[in-house]
């Protein structure tokens, strides 16, 4: 066990004068499999604070910015966000054999218990309880999602662009309850315009 | 047609359009089963949903309850792997095609725009979560900023804000 406390960023290795932003854990097969199987199993209410804590808390195979850089591209994708992951996660680490390891891990426990309540379900005609205990499940997974996107986005640069599309995407989704699809392909492409300006001008500056 | 060939064409191509995850398609799947194929009621698809949601994991796996239900362990299968296989093909492939722009200035600025955007995107819906129906009690409030500030500030386990929501749930407190 490590001294260090679990929500400390990894350290990053330095070669040379090179710091990289390798994550310093590289999974094997049957790591992959291990690590989705614990994120699927616990992700009652959402799976995907589950698979931040996995990936870059307990297991650091990715560093807090590869884990938001990969979340982005999975939003662009259909389906599952966490599927999608699991595969280009797996997909990086072990090819095709590693995306199947890591989906297939992320689907095991699910996938069973869906099954087992549906079969509870038909036979007993009701499942007395979980109405109740999913209201408070909910609030509490809310909080969950709340922490990692709050966790998140300390790894973020504070420039006035990322605060203002920040705000935006949120006040969109959050309080204007625009549908996901027309805010993503509309503000995304104008955000991605705007950090490479601001690329552009930095290079101008230091030339 | 056999039922099961039905299943797994109609929810390969939902797997998709599904950008944003089963919200996205929930309409339409609702559409195709209840009023297309008659495999459910209204009242049944509300239940399968609710199912789905007592479950760990993707709510996408809303489409296996509906396979189970129209054709058994084979239908939730098919239903299964064609709500997956195809989006998770397509996430492989881009995945493929992304790593060849790995250190290019175009990757950087598209991670850097996309960045916020997604975050803002995520603290959404953490919030629209917690917010849940019209009408929702006090102590779902309090338990929702209780669980996020001992994830963010604290050691404690994240399951134990589950396990104590389950249970506050269980208590019909919430």
């Amino acid at each position: 066990m490590s001294s260090r406390r679990w929500d400390e960023p990894p350290a990053q290795r330095i070669i040379g004068r090179v710091s990289t932003t390798e994550p310093p854990i590289r999974p094997t097969l049957g790591e992959l499999y291990r690590g989705f199987l614990q994120a699927g199993a616990r992700g009652f209410g959402g799976t995907l604070p589950w698979a931040r804590r996995m990936l870059v808390e307990e297991r650091r195979w990715l560093t807090a910015q590869e884990f938001t850089d990969t979340f982005s591209l999975c939003n662009f994708l259909p389906g599952p966000n966490v599927a999608s992951m699991s595969v280009i996660i797996g997909a990086r680490f072990h090819g095709v054999l590693g995306s199947a390891a890591a989906l297939g891990g992320l689907l095991t426990v699910p996938l069973t218990s869906i099954l087992t309540l549906a079969v509870l379900y038909t036979r007993f005609g009701q499942l007395p309880g979980i109405d109740a205990a999913l209201r408070g499940v909910g609030a509490a997974a809310g909080g969950l999602v709340l922490a990692t996107g709050l966790k998140m986005a300390t790894s973020l640069g504070r420039t006035p662009r990322v605060l203002i599309f920040l705000i935006a995407a949120f006040i969109a989704v959050a309080v204007l309850r625009w549908p996901l699809v027309p805010v993503l392909f509309g503000l995304g492409p104008i955000s991605v315009l705007a950090a490479w300006l601001g690329t552009l001008a930095a290079w101008r500056v230091r030339a | 047609m056999s039922p099961l060939v039905t299943i797994g064409l109609r929810f390969s191509v939902l797997s998709l359009v599904a950008i944003g995850g089963v919200t996205s398609i929930l309409p339409e799947v609702h559409r195709v089963t209840v009023d297309v194929h008659h495999w459910l009621t209204d009242a049944e698809f509300t239940q399968m949903f609710a199912i789905a949601q007592a479950s760990p994991g993707p709510n996408m796996l809303i489409v296996a309850l509906i396979g189970f239900h129209v054709a058994g362990l084979p239908g939730a299968l098919t239903a299964a792997a064609a709500i997956c296989l195809p989006s998770c093909t397509l996430a492989y492939l881009v995945e493929r095609v992304w790593q060849r722009f790995r250190g290019t200035p175009l990757r950087r600025a598209v991670e850097a725009g996309l960045a916020p955007i997604t975050i803002g995107l995520m603290l959404a819906t953490g919030w629209l979560v917690a917010r849940g129906a019209p009408g929702t009690s006090g102590v779902a409030y309090a338990i929702t900023a209780v669980s996020a500030a001992l994830v963010l500030f604290t050691r404690v386990h994240p399951l134990w804000c589950l396990a104590v929501a389950a249970a506050l749930g269980l208590l019909g407190l919430v």
